[in-house]
């Protein structure tokens, strides 16, 4: 058998699982660590000043990221979810209501970021923009996602029912999106988007380059790190958790 | 064979809704609950409600569908009847179908005709009911049909409650703003033609997936 | 017996199949077969998992590892559907609506065997004269009659009965065991389960003990 394809069965298995994630969950941690701390001093000092925007435009350099892995995230949940869904693999199921979390840290850092960035912009602290209202809509199916896991009590049953809302929630995400948009345009008219395709000087794009690998490994950890703890709490009474928490089965 | 078992159901949920003729009422009823709450909450003179008319009645009609989804699987749910649904040679899909329109006929329709009347109470400009009319009759089956989805998931749980409408509303979103769009673009004197037909094709498009989704979805959740 | 089908592979055969819920085994795996003529009883303590491997074999749940051959292949759902006629604990009644116009629902949806009509079943299982009654107004007891009754119109030949015996009097026992007789001696088949020493069909039967442990 094919050693990359033994090796996705291999992780299947709940105790391999738990090896690999508290292997690597750390160095993912801790890279993506270093990876956010080498973009942020990037941001911070050694870019220069937006000439339009001035020191305010730095908050972009966190915003940036946390839209992208708000969305990014989504989607890996959905792959999850559907993997888990037709396969019926246990493991997917975890990874999949892992990411939900994550995710919406990432849509709530969004949301918190943009409203900073619009306040010299806007005046106020909130705008009705398309991609905050679309964010905000986001954050609301990632909460109502985690209530639905939480709500039901059979751990499998809730992975799939939730898991199945996720794949749904992004089929219909583009859908929503295109609306929100519509909807901006119709009652606001054109306004400048202010997170619109601005085009940036490439002497200012690299910490932005750091800070979406060091989000991404950042989460890599955290999902790690949550799906280790999942299968843990599913395990509960199987010999090899007894033997790891010390006891003896 | 299909065409005999849509027909058993529909009149299966006529004769329910005749036995129960009373609760038939009751979204209507909590529609003109919300335009009275709306009416105190902004005062009641036209100057203020006007603007705002064709969007509280959207908002009205949406919420109390919401209320309403509740009724669609829990019944059936409880006395085993879906059960008898997974197990029938008909496909599932087609008795979520026809369910979810007998649903929409039932509990949307009714506040939809009264939406003429709940319209005067907030002195909504004549000249934007027929477009509000459209896009309630166009968009309320897209309510409909999507809620299903997520009450065929919650379909199993007591205390449901909030949960099903911070699930549902996320869908409902491009429904509600192509719909209250479309009037609102009319009052403004841009064409609704295109949010309508967007409304239409949106139709379209969750009577054949929709069901299906709530299919699958009623499987999940009855495991 | 006259009218016996020769079926050359069992009408339903349970292959390895094995079923969990939360992590913990509910049962298998198991296996067995059940041919046309046969009754199959399956029997076990609360909780041994009787009326989760009915639903596994009715198709509503799932199972973990196995197949469920019917008529020798392996079934597709709507197959399966037409196939096999399930009566568990929910009836699926509505009690808003008359005994009568429930079992014309229920015929609507299931289909319904040639030459019977829901009249003639009510009075087959001791309803005639509760036609026109609310099914709200009706016993346990009755309520359960009619879901016999529904079984009785339904075409599929495999019978699969979630404690049939549960809520009827002595008369009940009886007519529920010579419905089965009956349905057997056409050419069914039929699963039931029971937990106790209850009076069991007069007929063919193949033991299944579900091993409940504690």
């Amino acid at each position: 058998m094919n050693p990359v394809v033994r090796w996705f069965h291999q992780l299947g298995s709940p105790p391999y699982f738990d090896r690999f994630a508290a292997r690597w969950a750390p160095w993912a941690y801790l890279l993506g660590l270093l990876a956010m701390g080498v973009g942020l001093y990037g941001a911070l000092f050694a870019v220069p000043a937006d000439y339009q925007q001035g020191d305010s435009f730095r908050i972009l350099y966190i915003h940036v990221p946390s839209a992208w892995m708000s969305m990014a995230v989504f989607a890996l949940m959905a792959f999850y979810a559907a993997i888990a869904l037709v396969w019926r693999i246990k493991l997917c199921e975890i990874l999949a209501m892992a990411c939900a979390p994550s995710g919406a840290a990432f849509t709530l850092v969004t949301l918190a970021t943009g409203s900073i960035w619009g306040k010299p912009m806007w005046g106020t602290w909130w705008d009705w923009d398309p991609r905050l209202t679309t964010e905000l809509i986001v954050l609301l199916v990632y909460v109502g996602l985690m209530g639905l896991y939480a709500a039901i009590d059979d751990r499998r049953n809730a992975a799939r029912a939730a898991g199945f809302l996720a794949i749904v929630g992004v089929a219909l995400l583009p859908v929503i999106r295109w609306s929100v948009v519509w909807w901006n345009s119709l009652h606001q008219g054109q306004t400048i988007s202010l997170f619109g395709k601005s085009h940036m000087d490439p002497s200012m794009l690299w910490p932005l380059v750091w800070m979406i690998a060091g989000t991404k490994l950042w989460f890599v950890g955290s999902l790690l790190g949550r799906a280790r703890a999942d299968n843990l709490r599913r395990e509960t009474g199987k010999d090899w958790v007894t033997k790891l928490a010390g006891g003896t089965p | 064979m299909m065409r005999q078992a849509a027909a058993a159901l529909i009149a299966r949920d006529l004769r329910l809704l005749w036995a129960r003729r009373g609760d038939a009422l009751q979204p209507a009823l909590f529609a003109l609950l919300t335009v009275v709450l709306f009416a105190l909450g902004l005062g009641g003179d036209a100057k203020s409600l006007a603007p705002v008319a064709s969007a509280v009645l959207w908002l009205a009609v949406l919420l109390a569908g919401l209320l309403a989804l509740d009724s669609l699987f829990r019944g059936d749910a409880e006395d085993g009847s879906l059960e008898q649904w997974m197990l029938a040679p008909v496909p599932l899909w087609w008795l979520v179908l026809v369910r979810t329109l007998m649903h929409w006929a039932t509990t949307a329709l009714p506040v939809i005709v009264a939406v003429p009347l709940l319209g005067e109470l907030l002195h909504l400009p004549r000249a934007q009911l027929p477009v509000l009319m459209a896009s309630l009759l166009l968009g309320t089956p897209i309510l409909s049909l999507f809620g299903a989805v997520v009450a065929a998931l919650t379909v199993g749980m007591r205390r449901a409650g909030i949960l099903v409408a911070l699930l549902a509303l996320p869908l409902y979103v491009p429904v509600l703003v192509f719909g209250a769009g479309a009037v609102a673009a009319s009052a403004q004197g841009l064409d609704a033609d295109g949010a309508l037909l967007l409304l239409g094709a949106g139709l379209v498009i969750s009577l054949v997936l929709a069901p299906p989704t709530t299919a699958a979805a009623l499987r999940i959740a009855h495991n | 017996m006259p009218d016996e089908h020769v079926h050359a592979s069992p009408l339903l055969a349970a292959r390895g199949l094995a079923f969990s819920r939360n992590e913990t085994p509910v049962f298998g795996p198991l296996d067995f077969s059940l041919d046309a003529n046969e009754a199959l009883l399956v029997q076990g303590g609360n909780g041994a998992g009787k009326t989760t491997l009915l639903r596994v074999l009715a198709g509503l749940l799932r199972a973990d590892a196995g197949a469920i051959p019917i008529d020798g292949c392996p079934a597709r759902a709507d197959l399966r559907a037409r196939f096999v006629a399930y009566l568990g604990h929910l009836p699926g009644l509505k009690g808003d609506l008359t005994a009568l116009q429930n079992l014309e629902f229920l015929c609507g949806l299931h289909g319904r065997r040639s030459k019977q009509t829901p009249q003639a079943a009510m009075d087959i299982v001791g309803l005639g004269g509760y036609e026109d009654a609310p099914l709200r107004t009706l016993s346990a007891g009755q309520k359960k009659r009619l879901g016999l009754a529904r079984l009785w119109l339904s075409p599929a030949p495999l019978w699969l009965l979630d404690e049939p015996y549960a809520n009827l009097d002595l008369d009940g026992l009886d007519l529920v065991n010579r419905m089965v007789q009956a349905h057997l001696r056409s050419g069914g088949a039929a699963l039931i389960t029971t937990h106790g020493a209850y009076a069991a069909p007069p007929v063919q039967t193949k033991m299944l003990h579900l091993g409940g442990e504690a």
